[in-house]
């Protein structure tokens, strides 16, 4: 029995209800406790909607494990580990805002939700350079995979300039958000758009890391190594053919024999296959009913990681704009707290997909 | 966890808990352990990336599931205050974990156990017309 | 056992006078309905929202018997076409699940009740409140889209591969269901902070109404469970547009795994149902019997127990899917376990009954039509729970049946019972009980002569879904039409009794049943804030203080 009689505990001092306690609520510490166990309860929801994705996950991965080995060299390693790291940093930074927050030292506050909202941009532009060059070369879901035994997948960069364009237009936004503050000099829209700012033009910076890394560190390495110079392990390994897959026992599948072959030097490589014994079928993962299954689960998990990283920064925003209006102190931050829970929980989920996705080996 | 009182307990007994002479219900995190927790989880990190340069074969995944599992349980317990939080919200969200496994084992076992009668559809790019389609009963 | 006839009530004109402050009058216009933040304004629009949705769930119900009348007559005078037909019926299943019995109870009674019966002043999150009602709007408004988008015609299961290929509007019926699961699963949270978080001084655990721990645990199972069904229906989404292939056997996607997924919403959903429901009953069944529920321990605990092992059976939908034969075994032996706290809250019931002073009104006439209903609801159930059994049931009338009588029967049933029950409390206006007791009686017929057939054509191999028949069961199928119209009727009847009473009912006494829970503590209709000082709160089942009072019409407690 969980019994918490926190309302008996305050109920009967009928003081001043301040602004930012609620009139139905008795004292500030009823309204934290029912934000906080609304939020884990919120956070239960989360946990289960991503399970569904873990248990489809699960289900293919333990039935074609090959096809999941073979998928996984086509997700480069470094810009998942970089991310890991950018996001492990957005936490830090979040907790710490809730650390200020509690201890009202606005300008700390500030800072820490910049900082995070900062992260989350970077990393979601990191994302953007990810997901664009696998469409670009037909790593798609499902039925649009384009199987990458065919000849030079044609490379089509618009799809990072299209992902490009929103963010752009938020920069815009945000700078001429700024100008305005400067104009009109106002400490509070000063305070608001200064993070804006910086964050819309982390996206560019995550978009170039991204491409930087995604290239190979310069154009030398990825000769030798082939695929899209993500890892030096695998690879190489791939590129001179006698790759064998000896973690999963009998059935030797699929990843046998496959040549990986960079053939051009754009900053986003194409992948050639070339295929030694795929036609037999049990090595047949490369095909939309095989990989397809694969970056159908890659593309839902990340996407709705990705939605739930644009959502958390749309809280964030709200917390600088509250915190630039020092609204919060010892008593008041049930807010920050909650919305910390919530970008934890997003970390939390990315933990679990970057080895799941990124490194099977 | 028949408790009443921890609540009142612990938001006035020990407001003091992290050393930050706090009243009420806040309890802001000390910067060391803050910054600890981070390291500890970038090091696991790495470790996950090193860890799957070797060739473990099946237990590559249970290694790299433990490391996160670690990590997740760093971040749960102390940037998201669970440690300190009431024993309710963490009954709410390590409960959650169970029928989260409920799921997935019943599922997981159910497609165990009907594996054997599947077919699969095992073709080189159906989209294309006039592709063959080839079913390889496994 | 006596059995007394329901007291008349008498127009109290001392209290016209003063006190006209209630939540109603409290300010008027559109917007401060529209904006409003207080829980029982948003119980009454959900209640509204929800009562359409039935009324249009209910028509097609009724064109799916008119259809079954005689389907075999040629083509061209055929009521419905085939096609039409599955469209039909599938709406017909999509809106009474999700827009209607899904939110009735805990949604629309629960909003209104819940806070006074705890005695607080509002829900933990007024704001989240009213933006689940305004998210169930816009759930409707996907429903209804796909109504006039024609051609939805997947069932409510959505069951793939079909949903897949359909050709109906599947992306926006499974947009309206995700939409409408988010309305369901904070109208849950809400609740399970509010019960946790705000309850008065001395308002223990064991101190609350048993329908508030019946909204407890079905809150319980609207947070864990309903974030499963958004991600099936979002990944089937994500199926007709991407083609991921996760539930596309031609991707070697696993349409198993789709039933998986769903059904493990989908039979915790059925307690989502039934579980607020029984809370009904529990408070009807006490109140008018004029005696404390009996085993009130057992049932609260029962509640719970359901909630939790509901979670544990959702295989027994797919014991014919191809499932494999450990797993059925399993799930087939889980399933008979649930039926355990069904069976007691059923028994704990009589016993309330036993040697008390039932009085025979409508909302108590409902309570009683209720048990034998979901008696013979969840009986049947174990026929469908043993795996030999279901072999030759699955997907017959059998199944039909048996689900109309624990939804209609019971969830609708006890859905109207409390709707009698608590009138008076949510708008001030008495109904004639001899009309009321006229729609229950008619009710009870009418759905009796609509199943029990149902149950035979099962047996003997009528498929469910099928827009014809053979010969043989055609009079059995009429039979079932006959009561369609029947209970129509009846539902008609106690549609007008409600509505009768807003304009010609005589005002309601603050207690007109004599009940011992907080909200007839309340003003009648209850005041914006409700309490204005902390209520004190007593054993809600001890009558014993409450006395008939011929003055006001009601029940009033003597001081001690
Ligand atoms: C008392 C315990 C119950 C048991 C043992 C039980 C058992 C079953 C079983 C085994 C089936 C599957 C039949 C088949 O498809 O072959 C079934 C179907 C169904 N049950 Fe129950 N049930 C119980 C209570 C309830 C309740 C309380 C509700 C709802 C309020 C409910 C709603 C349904 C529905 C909607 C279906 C059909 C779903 C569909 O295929 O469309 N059941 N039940
Ligand atoms: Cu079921």
């Amino acid at each position: 029995m969980t019994v918490h009689d926190t309302a008996t505990a305050h109920h009967d001092d009928h003081h001043e209800h301040p602004s930012w306690l609620a009139h139905h609520f008795d004292d500030a510490e009823q309204q934290f406790d029912s934000g906080k166990l609304g939020m884990w309860l919120f956070l239960v929801t989360e946990v289960l909607f991503f399970s569904g994705m873990f248990c489809a996950y699960a289900l293919y991965r333990n039935r074609n494990p090959e096809v999941f080995e073979f998928c996984s060299q086509f997700l480069n390693e470094k810009l998942g580990a970089i991310n890991t790291g950018v996001l492990l940093f957005s936490s830090l930074t979040m907790a710490w805002a809730v650390r200020a927050s509690q201890l009202k030292q606005t300008k700390i506050l500030i800072g820490m939700l910049g900082a995070t909202l900062g992260c989350a941009a970077i990393f979601l532009g990191v994302k953007a350079v990810e997901y664009s060059h696998k469409w670009g070369l037909g790593l798609l879901p499902g039925k649009f995979y384009r199987s990458q035994l065919e000849n030079p997948v044609h490379v089509d960069n618009n799809y990072l300039y299209n992902l490009c364009i929103v963010p752009m237009v938020m920069l815009i936004a945000c700078a001429l958000y700024y100008v305005y503050a400067l104009v009109t000099a106002s400490k509070f829209h000063l305070r608001v758009a200064g993070p804006m700012v910086v964050a819309a033009a982390c996206f560019f910076g995550g978009v170039g890391l991204g491409n930087y890394l995604e290239s190979g560190e310069g154009h030398s390495e990825h000769a030798s190594s082939g695929h899209h110079g993500s890892s030096e392990h695998g690879h190489a390994e791939h590129a001179d053919g006698a790759h064998d897959s000896a973690g999963h026992g009998t059935e030797e599948p699929a990843k046998a024999k496959l040549s990986l072959v960079s053939v051009d030097n754009s900053p986003i490589h194409d992948v050639l296959v070339t295929p030694a014994e795929s036609v037999t079928p049990q090595s047949n993962v490369n095909q939309s009913a095989m990989a397809g299954l694969f970056f159908g689960i890659y593309y839902c998990m990340t996407g709705v990681h990705a939605v739930h990283i644009l959502g958390g920064m749309l809280v964030i925003t709200w917390l600088i704009v509250k915190a630039s209006r020092e609204e919060f102190h010892s008593e008041y931050f049930g807010p920050v707290d909650n919305v910390g829970l919530y970008w934890h929980l997003v970390d939390f989920i990315w933990i679990y997909l970057f080895p799941l996705l990124y490194l099977i080996t | 966890m028949s408790a009443p009182s921890t609540h009142a307990d612990h938001a006035h007994g020990n407001g003091n808990e992290h050393g930050h002479g706090h009243s009420g219900f806040s309890h802001p995190m000390p910067i060391w352990m803050l910054l600890s927790v981070f390291f500890a989880l970038l090091v696991l990190t790495v470790a996950t990336v090193y860890q799957s340069t070797f060739d473990l074969g099946n237990m590559e995944i249970w290694l790299s599931l433990t490391i996160a599992t670690i990590k997740a349980g760093l971040v749960i317990a102390f940037f998201m205050h669970l440690v300190w939080d009431k024993p309710l919200n963490a009954i709410i969200i390590l409960g959650s974990l169970i029928f989260v496994a409920l799921f997935l084992g019943f599922t997981m076992m159910d497609a165990e156990g009907y594996r054997d009668n599947l077919i699969m559809t095992s073709t080189l790019e159906q989209s294309q017309p006039g592709a063959t389609v080839v079913e390889v009963s496994k | 056992m006596s059995v007394v006839t329901s007291p008349v009530t008498m127009p109290d004109k001392s209290q016209d006078l003063g006190k006209e402050d209630n939540y109603l009058t409290h300010t008027s216009g559109f917007l401060s309905w529209a904006l409003t933040l207080d829980h029982k304004r948003i119980g009454l629009m959900y209640l509204a929202g929800v009562l359409t949705a039935f009324t249009a769930g209910g028509i097609l119900a009724l064109m799916i018997r008119l259809h079954l009348w005689n389907p075999n007559i040629d083509k061209s005078q055929a009521w419905l076409t085939n096609q039409q037909y599955n469209q039909v019926f599938t709406l017909h299943g999509a809106i009474m699940v999700f827009l209607f019995i899904i939110p009735s109870v805990p949604a629309a009674l629960g909003n209104f009740l819940l806070p006074i019966m705890l005695g607080t002043k509002d829900v933990a999150f007024p704001r989240l409140n009213l933006g689940s009602f305004y998210l169930w709007i816009c759930g409707a408004i996907f429903f209804l889209f796909s109504l006039f988008a024609t051609g939805l015609d997947t069932g409510w299961t959505f069951y793939t591969p079909y949903s897949i290929e359909s050709q109906g509007p599947v992306v926006a019926a499974t947009m309206g269901v995700f939409v409408l699961g988010f309305s369901s699963i904070f109208t849950g949270l809400n609740f399970i902070v509010t019960i946790n978080t705000m309850r008065p001084p001395g308002m223990t655990w064991f101190r609350m109404p048993l329908f508030l721990w019946a909204t407890y645990s079905t809150s319980i199972i609207q947070v864990l469970a309903t974030p499963v069904l958004g991600i099936t229906v979002l990944l089937l989404a994500a199926e007709r547009i991407l083609g991921i292939g996760i539930f596309d056997p031609k991707l070697n996607g696993d349409p198993v795994t789709f039933q998986h997924f769903f059904w493990f919403y989908s039979h915790p959903a059925v307690y989502i149902m039934i579980l607020p429901a029984m809370g009904i009953i529990s408070e009807l069944m006490s109140v008018h019997s004029h005696k404390g529920i009996f085993g009130y321990r057992m049932i609260a605990y029962s509640s719970v127990a359901i909630a939790l092992f509901g979670f544990l059976v959702w295989g027994h939908h797919m014991f014919t899917s191809g499932m494999a034969d450990v797993t059925t075994i399993v799930f087939s032996a889980l399933t008979f376990t649930v039926s355990i706290p069904s069976a007691i809250k059923v028994f704990n019931w009589i016993g309330t009954m036993y040697q008390g002073t039932v009085v025979l009104n409508t909302p108590m006439l409902y309570a009683l039509a209720f048990i034998f209903l979901f008696t013979i609801g969840g009986l049947t159930g174990l026929f469908l729970g043993a795996l030999s059994t279901d072999m030759h049931l699955h997907d017959t009338y059998f199944v039909v049946a048996h689900f109309h009588y624990v939804m209609m029967g019971g969830t609708l049933v006890a859905f109207l019972g409390g709707l009698f029950h608590w009138w008076p409390k949510m708008t001030g206006k008495m109904f004639n009980d001899f009309a009321g007791i006229v729609s229950a009686a008619i009710v009870f017929v009418g759905f009796n002569l609509t199943f029990l057939p149902q149950f035979v054509l099962g047996t003997r191999g009528m498929p469910r879904r099928y827009a014809s028949y053979v010969e043989e069961f055609q009079q059995l199928h009429q039979l079932s039409t006959i009561g369609a119209m029947m209970l129509g009727c009846g539902l008609l009847v106690a549609g007008l009794t409600l509505l009768h009473s807003l304009f010609y009912g005589k005002k309601a006494p603050m207690n007109p049943w004599g009940g011992a829970t907080l909200e007839w503590e309340c003003q009648t209709p209850p005041p914006h804030d409700n309490f204005s000082s902390p209520p004190t709160v007593g054993d809600p089942y001890d009558f014993s203080g409450i006395e008939y009072d011929p003055k006001s019409g009601g029940y009033i407690k003597k001081k001690k």
